[in-house]
């Protein structure tokens, strides 16, 4: 979904950063099994990066914000595996297979861990050249799709300056829903902070975004 | 979650889908190999190499694998580089997007509604958060991880430091110092 509640840019409320120190990578010995499993699973082709964001983004608000970070994960892991038909609510619940597995389509073993250690490529060969060029004035189109978007709320319908240009990448909002990897140019879209916040907004900030081309349109 | 976490590893072990044992590695790996000491080592090159470091701010991937690391970088690394007149921060407003391979796993707070949702808003509020003041004269430049971008901080280095070997300087260079939430230690109190 898009207008949820992971959509936090801008939001009030929330209170003071608290840095931990001495943080150690898990907390908890489940959190890493939880990631290990996403990326394990990530590798089997189950369901792509854009996939599992999009079902941590269908949990309720009320969900999203009280549980950790590695909850969330393991949530949508739980609901890929329903929605893929990969297993069933009786056999997670069981805690044991019950049904035969789905064919995938590899698996990770030990040997092949150094292709989930390292991030994979998401830019593609374009299939039509860049609309936008380096200094380009855009505005960010104000759209509330129903499914899976990387356009921020707080950026939608504001006029910036394009900035970076990244080359065509896999584009989420199609990749989400499983209709294909689609590329899109991207680009670094960077906003006054007073065109995002209003005219007493401090004027020495500066935000940007990796906006795709279908998120921009002419002022 | 100990329990829930377990009964669904199982579930896709039974399955075929997922070999536990290079889960273990996975895990391990994390725990004991990839973190900001990598990030670390690319800001001290940078700082100590003029030519890698025009090369890092043109195209991060391809000058953090020119160095070699054992865990190679994915593509699409932006570095971005802190000045006098600018500061830059990185966040993901959506999700929790992070250069883990030069950085480790993210923390906790970088991860937490309250710098998801502020980050963008307030950046010196949640500087102050950090226990830091910049002037009022430094332009905050923030940058939203939307896309498979990554960006990492090239903060300034410390003053006082032009005798320091690469890695003597290496272990200045903080984690959140390349978030862009901290600066390096100072060469007197490192």
């Amino acid at each position: 979904m898009t207008d949820s509640i992971h959509d936090m840019g801008g939001m009030d409320g929330f209170g003071k950063v608290e840095p931990e120190p001495n943080e150690p990578p898990f907390h908890q010995p489940w959190e890493g099994r939880v990631l290990a499993m996403q990326r394990a699973m990530g590798y089997a082709g189950a369901w792509n990066i854009d996939m599992s964001r999009a079902a941590q983004e269908l949990l309720p608000p009320q969900v999203y914000v009280s549980v950790s970070y590695y909850k969330r994960w393991a949530l949508g892991i739980e609901h890929n595996l329903l929605k893929q038909g990969l297993a069933d609510a009786g056999e997670i619940a069981a805690g044991h297979a019950k049904t035969s597995a789905k064919p995938l389509k590899r698996k990770l073993t030990s040997e092949k861990i150094a292709a989930v250690m390292t991030r994979g490529s998401y830019g593609r060969p374009a299939p039509v050249p860049a609309r936008f060029k380096p200094g380009d004035r855009v505005r960010t189109k104000n759209i509330h799709p129903q499914t899976h978007t990387r356009l921020p709320r707080y950026v939608r319908g504001h006029v910036g300056t394009v900035e970076l240009v990244h080359g065509c990448h896999v584009f989420p909002d199609t990749s989400a829903v499983g209709h294909g990897e689609n590329p899109q140019w991207l680009y670094t879209v960077v906003f006054d902070g007073r065109e995002l916040w209003g005219a007493d907004a401090d004027p020495t900030i500066k935000v940007s975004i990796d906006a795709f081309e279908p998120y921009l349109e002419a002022p | 979650m100990q329990l829930r976490v377990r009964a669904l590893e199982t579930v896709l072990s039974e399955k075929g889908y997922i070999d536990p044992a290079a889960l273990d590695l996975i895990v391990e790996a994390y725990e004991t190999r990839i973190g900001p000491q990598s990030g670390a080592r690319v800001v001290a090159k940078a700082w100590t190499d003029p030519e890698f470091k025009s090369r890092l701010l043109a195209d991060g991937t391809a000058a953090v694998r020119s160095l070699g690391y054992e865990n190679p970088v994915g593509d699409h690394l932006v570095v971005v580089e802190n000045t006098d007149r600018v500061h830059n921060m990185v966040v993901c407003t959506l999700c929790s997007c992070y250069p883990w391979e030069m950085l480790g796993l993210p923390p906790v707070w970088y991860k937490s509604a309250p710098y998801r949702s502020r980050a963008v808003k307030d950046p010196r509020g949640v500087l102050r958060d950090f226990g830091i003041t910049l002037p009022q004269t430094t332009e905050i430049r923030v940058w939203d991880s939307t896309a498979e971008t990554r960006y990492l901080v090239l903060p300034m280095r410390p003053p006082g430091t032009s005798g320091l070997s690469a890695d003597e300087l290496a272990a200045l260079v903080t984690r959140d110092s390349m978030i862009g939430t901290g600066f390096p230690k100072s060469a007197e109190r490192a």
